[in-house]
């Protein structure tokens, strides 16, 4: 075959059309992958869920709404936990954005009175090895069953009880704030829906 | 059409001869960039075979159709296409993978290795020639990605494709995952690359 | 304030050639002279900073509006090649001499992957507004030239070096880039 001159009718033809090909192939993807793609972010939710929250029987995400407080930039998710449509707790969203290289987002499930179940890390850009090992279960473990009203969720060095991560207290301390801010949003939650202590 | 003999030339240079990381120098920053672990590794290398294979095949079918003048437009246009196609896939269907790779999935189009193949063997070769084209020079990426992958993070984190082999508080050595590691890493695997391969010809 | 901590960000703590690994081929490509560094930089100061501005406006109220985010690679790596050719149409008319310092590095600007990346980034930015993106897209040009100075400054003494064999070419610039990128490491944390 020989090869198509550079006239400009040609050439204005062939990126057209191939334009036209590129986009709607495109969009035909990205129809056939947008559920996958939904999916994929609602299992991740999922999954941090059901890691920090108690037996639920509920639809926590279907349940869940967004918390609007003073200090924090986008709205808190608070996702709470039935069982037997008794009140079996709540997993709340907590963001720091003085991590070591900027936002550590968490999520902490609470026991109806107030106390940390277990957290899930959700997003985090920290140094490879150091402060990545917040997600390791040596770090997480000092805080299940911990209540925030007793510990004091601040690293030792600023005089509280949070042990840090060898070489990471910047990444500790956005955890712990993270953490704190997880639960004021559940004591506001709380005092707004009246729930009681038991 | 070539004989077999010349087809497994053409598909070996890619990965000895002109291999893109440690000889040619193209597509660095993904090289560096995802490398710090072998999985990461392998999975770009993985996904720039494909946009490389796909963007060798179209641009060898359409190579007479497509004007000179505006063939590097045409090219861009359908590789970055095909980047997309990998982005999306990628985020519905290995979320996980696609998180750790990040802004280094869509900048596969300025990967230079790709639109290089595309201009310098593609629009001039048959579409068998330029589908092993594709494979030699793309397994090449792989391999080499793959290797500073496993390098790295055997050294900086003591494991291989998250296996791990020392425990978990055990000191390794963390430059290795940092960004000076990837230079370090890379500048001693391209002296034994070159040392291995000029004894070997 | 909130510019100076963009700025310092983007300059020294994640600067983009030697933390985020954008724009490494023209960092060793043309990097042997001081001269030819300070002129590729000026190029990718110049084209990065248009760039940004184009796709940020074209990805807020065009692709977004539209629900096309996904055309984002395609329309963004075809704004980007048309826009360097314009500067280098408008740059010869407008200012030979300007034209005569960067007019080489323009061609090589497209196949940069700094200026996708930085366009990209710039769109991730929290609160992000028009000034904020642009304003990053300069600081981090500002990065990507003080990264290629600094190491076509060393590459130049390299070049009187007595080296191994092997060391030669690739390898020591690799490991140079490496030592740099560890003294840059220092600036971590800072912001």
């Amino acid at each position: 075959m020989k090869k198509k001159e550079s006239t400009l009718i040609n050439m204005v033809f062939v990126l057209f059309a191939i334009t036209l090909a590129a986009g709607l192939s495109l969009g035909y993807v990205n129809d056939i992958t947008l559920e996958p793609k939904a999916k994929a972010r609602l299992a991740k939710k999922m999954k941090a869920l059901n890691v920090v929250l108690p037996q639920f029987d509920n639809d926590p995400i279907s349940d869940g709404y967004l918390l609007k407080m003073a200090e924090v930039k986008d709205s808190v998710e608070i996702y709470p936990a039935y069982k037997d449509s008794v009140f079996a707790g709540a997993a709340i969203t907590g963001v720091s954005e003085r991590g070591y290289s900027g936002l550590v987002k968490l999520m902490v499930g609470f026991q109806p009175d107030g106390q940390i179940i277990n957290i899930a890390v959700l997003e985090q850009k920290e140094t490879p090895g150091l402060g990545t090992k917040m997600k390791g279960e040596k770090f997480l473990r000092q805080f299940r069953e911990k209540h925030p009203a007793s510990f004091d969720l601040k690293v030792q060095k600023d005089g509280g009880e949070v042990d840090a991560l060898a070489g990471a207290t910047i990444s500790t301390r956005a955890f712990s704030e993270a953490t704190q801010q997880a639960y004021d949003a559940y004591i506001i939650y709380k005092e707004k829906n009246l729930i009681s202590d038991n | 059409m070539g004989s077999s003999g010349e087809m497994k030339q053409n598909f070996l240079k890619g990965i000895i001869k002109e291999n893109p990381v440690f000889v040619m120098l193209l597509g660095m920053c993904p090289t560096l960039g995802v490398t710090s672990s072998a999985f990461n590794g392998l999975g770009m290398g993985l996904a720039t075979l494909f946009v490389l294979l796909m963007s060798n095949i179209v641009v060898s079918l359409f190579k007479s159709q497509i004007p000179n003048k505006v063939r590097i437009p045409a090219f861009i246009v359908i590789i970055a296409s095909f980047v997309t196609i990998v982005e999306m896939v990628l985020e519905a269907y290995i979320p996980f993978l696609y998180e750790q790779l990040g802004i280094f999935i869509p900048l596969i189009v300025v990967n230079c290795l790709i639109l290089g193949r595309a201009e310098s063997f593609a629009s001039k070769n048959s579409l068998t020639a330029s589908i092993v084209d594709a494979l030699g020079m793309g397994m090449g990426f792989v391999i080499a990605l793959t290797a500073l992958g496993a390098v790295r993070e055997i050294l900086g984190n003591g494991s291989i494709f998250e296996f791990r082999f020392v425990s978990e508080d055990a000191n390794t050595l963390i430059l290795f995952i940092l960004p000076p590691g990837a230079f370090i890493a890379l500048a001693y695997l391209a002296i034994v690359f070159n040392r291995v391969t000029q004894k070997a010809t | 304030m909130e510019y100076w901590v963009i700025f310092i960000g983007a300059v020294f703590v994640n600067n983009i050639v030697l933390s985020q690994f954008l724009g490494i081929c023209p960092f060793l490509g043309v990097s042997n002279k001081i001269s030819t560094s300070a002129g590729m930089s000026g190029a990718v100061l110049f084209v990065m900073t248009i760039a940004t501005t184009v796709t940020y406006l074209l990805h807020t109220y065009i692709l977004v509006p539209m629900g096309l985010d996904y055309l984002r690679t395609i329309t963004f790596i075809l704004v980007i090649a048309a826009l360097v050719q314009m500067v280098e149409i408008i740059l010869k008319k407008v200012s030979p001499p300007l034209y005569q310092a960067l007019g080489v590095f323009l061609p090589l600007i497209t196949t940069n992957c700094a200026v996708l990346g930085v366009a990209i980034l710039a769109l991730g930015m929290e609160n992000g507004t028009l000034l904020k993106a642009v304003f990053f897209a300069f600081s981090s040009s500002v990065g990507f030239a003080l990264a290629l100075i600094v190491f076509a400054s060393i590459r130049e003494f390299l070049e009187l070096a007595d080296l191994p064999e092997g060391m030669k070419g690739v390898p020591i610039n690799l490991l140079v880039a490496g030592l740099l990128s560890l003294a840059f490491l220092g600036f971590a944390g800072l912001v």
